[in-house]
């Protein structure tokens, strides 16, 4: 048990300041302990959003000493004993209170995109057949706790704040996840050129470096999907060939093993 | 000073789904389909609801890695693992309509693990004779959820994120109308009219000290109704996870997924000893192997060998730690060792164990891969709640309807792992087409009381324009430590009453709760908002724990050992008395229908035979 200094973001949009805490730190303890503990003891009103406390929902983004985390897989002893630990909230979205921002962004987002829809035809009476070799891409995608630490980081959408040109990393996976499923048939590779804003991402991989899950965003989802756009628009060769022998059907069905 | 209730905002709905889990969405995403306005409040984000942690799968005789699996074979087990308390028609129903709602997920994009063939890929569980578990490593939850929530966006429902409901409002015929509810960032309140509201809040675990579940976790559904006048029933069966983290303190309680067992993982003592071989019951002897050698031929995919017996239900094991532990051999920290380093390579454990990898990486700095974990016993699932209609899944007041964690009966007085997310399934979609039916028949809103909506609202305020009073956290932290002393796993008349008694304590000293600060997104108040609820939740189950006087799976009492069969033929029934005080009945269970009582009561082995027989004939 030792005591460690904290300062804490209280305020909303408009008003706020960092709010020095002490408070005593038990073995083992991660830092949304730490905001519970002062919660409960010191500041009754201290806003956080949290849920299972185990790095599985991705409510509890934060920043830690400048570096966007979660806070309930975030240890204590990561930290030097003498450091003073600044929580604040996620830059990139609105705050509503203390460490709780306005997310609704990026559930508008999600909405934007087409849903699945599976080829009817691969459909048997035992349900649709796909090899695991074929989804084990996609189920990487899925991993996805919609943390938005992707989108904090993201610089087009922190710091020239491009809400309105760029659906952001998560929403880029989504579409990977959707676009790379073995047995979907829909089409998004146009709103992605054209609507999404993949264009504005230029790769410098800050999305990937603060995942939680350890979801390679960049190399996995953005750069196969910049490649498809590249394919369908750019590549002479397949536009070519695409007005000789007229459109090629997106996916083939996948091939018995 | 008079509230104007002109002021209030309100929103309508045809159907009003409160609760956006695995049950709530699918509620919604059916009463959507029926051409029903349809609206879903939540207290959290979209997609962050308790079923985000569910891990290791949703059960369904799909017979994708056993053939031999059916419909009936999953009933028979749903129905030893609860103790032949369930609701046989629920246990029925969920048996035969979960693989097709499993199948339905898939077509709304859900990313299962597959089989070499190339279809769902099913995992052994606790109490399962198959291999039954759809999942996808140990993430279903999160795969269901998100399935649900990006399937459910496209379909026209109206989502209200962090909204608390805070209480119902019934019309003159005393039915269920209307819900008040409270936005979280401002604190500002709405009324919601619908035709028809369910419930899927699921449970109320928040009320004890170890626990695997969230802040939301406060028994909000069960309060609700008993307040609207609904009976609850079966509240005395809290089941006790028999695998949380114990270690360090500060995450004792986080769930450690079955699956570790179901992959092969073993429970050993600090004496090096595969405890579990002592405490067969003698109901699953016959179909448990007995020995290690055996145990070990099971894992390697010997179809002959009997299942080890660390998969014995979780009631079972839970108990079986908690001895252990008593009697001085438990594991450094007060709980047992759950080794799969030993079982499995530690490519497969990565691969198949992802999350349980990563979680013990992280807050327990231990490789799984390599050490054992240290395990304990954590409240982990309501088996009892809602008093629903089988078949309609209204609750005893007209117009509400309950389903998932927060409605009783479907899985008795003990749950099998992965029956709850396939409960959300089917109980869900059932709900769904059926409070859209009700809806239907309605022609208009009912008029709101007006003094009803203001009572609910001021009882909220209250709580924050009060001088002083007591503090909302500590007061859930007694409530904690009463509930995890004298009303936890192994329960006796003396402590029941104890805690009863503390019980009443804390709620007179919740008359005069007050929370600091302002209504804008505030913690505290929303902690004593939750805390009426879970107050109504945990002297219901203490009350109930009293009346039981049997052990009866999750519900073990130290002065009555061992079944009674003459309590088989009761549930208790909670509700709110005319004077304002819970009162307790026993109820008599209806007669189970013939068919039924002899598929779950047959050999496993007459059962194998016989579906095999029906399934020759289908194909001669």
């Amino acid at each position: 048990m030792a005591t460690r200094k904290f300062q804490i973001y209280r305020g909303d949009h408009n008003n706020g300041e960092l709010v020095h805490f002490e408070t005593e730190v038990k073995e083992g303890m991660v830092v949304l302990d730490v905001i519970h503990k002062i919660q409960a003891e010191q500041a009754n009103d201290l806003a956080i959003r949290w849920n299972c406390k185990a790095g599985k929902c991705g409510s509890c983004s934060v920043e830690i000493n400048g570096k966007p985390k979660l806070s309930c897989m975030t240890r204590m002893n990561e930290y030097g004993p003498n450091e003073t630990i600044i929580v604040t909230p996620m830059k990139t979205f609105p705050i509503i209170k203390d460490l709780v921002t306005d997310v609704s962004w990026n559930y508008t987002q999600n909405k934007r995109i087409k849903q699945v829809k599976l080829a009817p035809e691969s459909k048997t009476d035992k349900g649709y057949v796909m090899y695991q070799e074929d989804v084990d891409r996609v189920q990487e995608f899925r991993k996805c706790i919609e943390c938005y630490l992707c989108q904090n980081v993201c610089h087009v959408l922190r710091d020239h704040d491009k809400k309105n040109k760029f659906v952001g990393p998560r929403f880029m996976i989504r579409v990977a996840s959707l676009e790379m499923h073995p047995l979907d048939t829909e089409d998004r590779i146009p709103e992605l050129k054209n609507e999404f804003g993949s264009g504005m991402c230029n790769i410098t991989r800050c999305c990937t470096d603060v995942c939680p899950e350890n979801i390679n965003l960049t190399d996995n989802g953005i750069i196969p999907l910049k490649e498809r756009i590249v394919d369908r628009y750019y590549d002479p060769i397949t536009i070519l060939s695409r007005k000789i022998f007229g459109k090629k059907k997106k996916k083939l069905p996948p091939l018995k093993r | 000073m008079m509230l104007d209730i002109s002021e209030i905002k309100v929103i309508e709905h045809d159907v009003l789904i409160v609760g956006a889990g695995g049950a709530g969405l699918s509620a919604a995403i059916e009463s959507s389909s029926q051409g029903m306005s349809t609206g879903i409040v939540m207290k959290s984000l979209l997609g962050k609801a308790h079923t985000v942690m569910a891990e290791g799968g949703m059960a369904a005789a799909l017979g994708n890695v056993d053939a031999r699996d059916h419909w009936k074979i999953h009933f028979r087990d749903t129905m030893r693992g609860g103790k032949f308390l369930n609701v046989w028609r629920m246990a029925e129903l969920h048996a035969k309509i979960a693989p097709e709602r499993v199948r339905l997920l898939e077509e709304w994009g859900a990313v299962f693990d597959r089989t070499k063939s190339g279809l769902i890929n099913q995992r052994n569980f606790g109490g399962h004779r198959y291999p039954r578990l759809a999942h996808v490593g140990d993430r279903t939850g999160l795969e269901m959820i998100r399935t649900l929530q990006d399937y459910g966006i496209h379909q026209g429902i109206e989502a209200y994120m962090e909204c608390t409901a805070l209480d119902l409002l019934k019309n003159e015929k005393d039915e269920v109308c209307g819900v008040v509810c409270m936005w979280r960032e401002t604190g500002t309140f709405t009324i919601f009219k619908a035709k028809s509201i369910i419930f899927a809040t699921g449970g109320g675990g928040k009320a004890w000290e170890v626990t695997s579940n969230s802040w939301e976790y406060t028994g909000d559904g069960y309060a609700l109704a008993y307040e609207a006048g609904a009976e609850l029933m079966d509240l005395e069966f809290s089941q006790f996870h028999p695998t949380g983290m114990v270690w360090p303190l500060s995450v004792k309680g986080i769930l450690v997924t079955e699956s570790v067992r179901g992959e092969g993982g073993i429970l050993l003592n600090s004496e090096g000893t595969r405890f579990m071989f002592n405490y067969i019951p003698e109901r699953f002897r016959s179909e448990t192997a007995d020995t290690e050698e055996e145990a070990a031929r099971w894992l390697a995919g010997d179809l002959n060998a009997r299942r080890p017996p660390e998969l014995l239900t979780r009631d079972v094991v839970a108990r079986a730690i908690n001895e252990e532990v008593k009697a001085g051999r438990g594991s450094k920290h007060g709980g047992a060792y759950l080794n799969i380093a030993t079982q499995r390579s530690a490519e497969d454990i990565k691969k198949k164990l992802p999350s349980m990898y990563h979680q013990f990486k992280v807050l327990a700095e231990l490789d799984i891969t390599k050490e054992p974990m240290e395990v304990g016993p954590t409240c982990h699932y309501f088996m009892g709640g809602i008093r629903v209609d089988a078949d309609t899944t209204m609750s005893t007041v007209p117009g509400l309807f309950a389903c998932g964690e927060c409605a009783a009966g479907m899985h008795g007085a003990n749950r099998l792992g992965g029956n709850s997310l396939s409960d959300l399934l089917v109980f869900g979609y059932l709900a769904g087409k059926n409070a859209s039916e009700y809806a239907k028949n309605k022609v208009t809103h009912s008029e709101i009381d007006e003094e009803q909506a203001s009572k609910i609202i001021r009882n909220a305020t209250d709580i924050l324009n009060r001088e002083s009073g007591a503090n909302p956290y500590l007061l859930h932290e007694q409530l904690e430590n009463n509930m995890q002393i004298n009303v936890g796993i192994i329960r006796s008349k003396d402590e029941l009453e104890k805690g009863i008694s503390q019980l009443e304590k804390i709620k007179d000293d919740y008359k005069n709760v007050k929370a600091k600060g302002t209504s804008q997104f505030n913690p505290g108040w929303h902690e004593a908002l939750g805390l009426r609820n879970l107050l109504i939740t945990a002297e219901a189950v203490a009350r109930a724990a009293i009346l039981r006087e049997e052990s009866r799976g999750a519900h073990t009492r130290s002065d009555f050992p061992g079944e009674q069969k003459e309590w088989l033929n009761y549930n208790i029934i909670s509700r709110k008395g005319e004077d304002g005080n819970m009162e307790l009945i026993k109820v008599e269970r209806p007669i189970p229908n013939t068919e039924l009582e002899r598929i779950a009561e047959s050999s496993i082995e007459d059962l194998e035979r016989e579906i095999e027989q029906e399934r020759k004939q289908i194909t001669n």
